[in-house]
């Protein structure tokens, strides 16, 4: 069935309202200090955790951008366990452990839309089965990367689905800025691929969208590219200042559509959530952040591994380098 | 296996399309993709055959899209397959310099090696063919200034056989930088099996007593051909051919300056921060006090690579070679 049953919703909206509560605690421990810039989820929790629901984990990749990785939570533990690891700037923040299909945080905008579209090409030279979903921004959608796949993409008809959310916001440029195009998705039709908008503030038409892209991939038809339209209901990043340049009319029209609150709703109407089970989801939600952060505050760290995983080995260059480094920690600790 | 000793002369261009042909049927996880590789057999005929024998699942003619030619290659290697791209002239890498330098370099070390990127982009570069702009530009000191990328230029058809059969098995990503007038240009015996040339092993290809010629890529061409008459002068030249910059055989470089005291670098790339500089510097490391004279080089200029009229001044020939050379062995 390409809509999500009951149950389904139960479980969209359990991990909605995780990755809203953790991005909260999140938010805090960078303004103590003790995690470095975090990019809100708030405001795009149906569209990333309604994709993630209607894919198969065992079989089908993710690859996020920054902003996503909370919303992952239905690809194992171990997402938010590295994710900690890598706000905290350890290496081992970018090793989300096998067999999880999840690419670590992407930092250059589109740049993982090419590997996306490669990926998806070599599960199908190899014949196996699965998708591969790339999520990225409005704003990423300007970069050539994106351009540049999407075309391949059509013309290989890789099994990959381009999840774009536009939150209407690229830092501080709206997207009429971005592009003079009716919509996103309308892109789609340069690449003689189908393009899709959504309410992504709708978890049940974010997954049907994913549900018949999967469909469509997997059946060999080739590559969609989905437009979730969502709002940023917080700032780019803890960095970033949205006062400055979003008006608070339509940040009170968008709280208004707010996805966790309106799904929250509509599944308490229906008898199918309620207070308990909420505080109940946020208390463990907390507690699993707090673990996951003191896990990853313990994490050993070697200074060797500023020099590990450049190469396979050092070059002789490299292993000189090294010793330098290890006679310099030498020195410090005397 | 049995192996034999048997050789064939073939030019630079041949030996890489054997290269490629045998890798593919070694490994079936090797892909090859790029532009007008396939039904062309490349701009030059370098994967001539490979569609005919390979089929168009495993060699494929790509969109004109270097960003996406890089960048897909990541996520093959995802995959667990192993890409040979091809860029059709090494000046529009520029295209995919962020996926090179931003993704593919940094593929291993980011995800501390969930990820390997066992990927070879093959790329034909270098003057004295008369190309149009942006053809023949000697880029190799940029890519060396990215960590995680090795760079592998040979000057002999049997080192392009030996280079590239380790570069297409090396867990990491190489750039393969091919010398447009060594295609056809140069050809020498190539072993018939299975051979190997590690990487960053250089190639001392004279001996000499008074004065190292170092060079790499088709300049080891031309520097062989002034050690050879500078015989006649009296004086003794040796011709290292580093084969690889990164990894650099640094003792290769130490031992033979160190022996010869006196030493001439010469690169086919702009003078200010080639790669002859990194030669320099290294050889200020490991063996200053061993000189008796200040290393030269011989580079291009400092300005855009020239259209056709002007490549012969740019770049650097045999006179220009032996002029520095005479002049180390005059200073000091």
């Amino acid at each position: 069935m390409p809509k999500p049953d009951d149950k389904q919703l139960q479980m969209i909206l359990e991990d909605m309202v995780i990755a809203r509560t953790q991005a909260g605690r999140l938010w805090n421990l960078q303004r103590q200090g003790q995690v470095g810039t975090i990019a809100p989820i708030d405001g795009h929790e149906a569209a990333i955790v309604g994709a993630v629901h209607a894919l198969e984990t065992e079989s089908d990749w993710v690859l996020p951008q920054y902003r996503e990785p909370l919303g992952l939570r239905r690809y194992g533990a171990e997402v938010l366990d590295t994710f900690m690891l890598y706000n905290l700037g350890h290496p081992a923040g970018g090793h989300i452990p096998e067999p999880i299909k999840v690419a670590p945080s992407q930092i250059s905008l589109g740049a993982s839309i090419p590997h996306a579209v490669g990926l998806a090409w070599g599960m199908s030279l190899k014949d196996e089965p699965g998708v591969v979903l790339v999520f990225f921004g409005d704003g990423a959608s300007s970069e050539g990367d994106f351009y540049e796949a999407g075309n391949l993409a059509g013309v290989l008809k890789a099994p990959v689905i381009l999840f774009c959310i536009n939150n209407q916001w690229a830092i501080s440029t709206p997207t009429h800025l971005q592009t003079a195009a009716d919509s996103f998705s309308s892109k789609a039709e340069a690449f003689g691929i189908p393009g899709v908008t959504v309410d992504g503030n709708d978890p049940a038409a974010v997954y049907e969208a994913v549900f018949n892209a999967r469909k469509r991939a997997t059946s060999g038809k080739g590559p969609t590219l989905i437009e979730a339209t969502v709002y940023r209901l917080g700032a780019h990043t803890t960095a970033d200042d949205p006062t400055r340049y979003v008006p608070s009319d339509d940040l009170s029209a968008a709280q208004e559509k707010d996805p966790v609150h309106t799904l929250t709703q509509d599944l308490k109407n229906r008898n199918l959530w309620n207070d308990t089970k909420q505080n109940e989801v946020e208390t463990a939600a907390l507690e699993r952040l707090d673990e996951a952060f003191e896990r990853a505050k313990n994490t050993p760290l070697l200074p060797n591994s500023l020099m590990d995983h450049c190469f396979v080995s050092d070059t002789s260059r490299q292993l000189r380098q090294r010793s330098m480094l290890m006679d310099s920690m030498g020195n410090a600790n005397e | 296996m049995q192996m034999s000793n048997k050789v064939s002369e073939l030019s630079m261009l041949e030996a890489i399309n054997e290269t490629l042909h045998s890798e593919m049927a070694r490994d079936e996880r090797v892909v090859v993709l790029g532009e007008d590789v396939g039904r062309n057999g490349g701009v030059f005929r370098a994967t001539e055959g490979l569609i005919e024998k390979f089929g168009e699942r495993r060699v494929v003619d790509t969109p004109i899209s270097e960003a996406a030619i890089a960048g897909s290659a990541v996520g093959l290697a995802m995959a667990g397959l192993v890409p040979v791209v091809e860029i059709q002239f090494l000046g529009f890498s520029y295209q995919a310099m962020h996926q090179i330098a931003g993704q593919i370099a940094r593929l291993r070390y980011r995800t501390q090696s969930r990820f390997e990127p066992q990927i070879t982009i093959r790329a034909p570069f270098g003057g004295g063919v008369r190309t149009p702009e942006l053809h023949s530009d000697s880029l190799e000191a940029q890519f060396a200034n990215i960590p995680g990328l090795k760079i592998v230029m040979p000057s002999t058809a049997a080192d392009a056989k030996g280079l590239l059969t380790s570069a297409i098995r090396d867990p990491d990503p190489v750039l393969f930088l091919e010398p447009l007038r060594g295609y056809r240009g140069i050809r020498d015996l190539v072993p018939d099996e299975d051979h190997l040339v590690p990487l960053g092993q250089a190639n001392l290809v004279k001996k000499g007593d008074d004065v190292v010629i170092i060079s790499w890529s088709y300049q080891v061409e031309l520097s062989k051909r002034v050690a050879e008459s500078l015989e006649g002068e009296g004086i003794s030249a040796a011709v290292l051919d580093l084969r690889s910059i990164v990894p650099l055989d640094i003792e290769a470089v130490t031992e033979i300056v160190s022996h010869c005291g006196r030493a001439v670098v010469v690169q086919e790339a702009p003078e200010t921060g080639g790669f002859a500089s990194e030669i320099i510097a290294t050889i200020n490391d490991e063996c200053f006090w061993s000189l008796e004279a200040p290393v030269a080089r011989v580079s291009g200029f400092d300005v855009p690579y020239p259209v056709g009229m002007l490549e012969n001044l740019y770049v650097p020939d045999e006179t220009r070679i032996h002029s520095a050379v005479l002049k180390t062995m005059e200073s000091g």
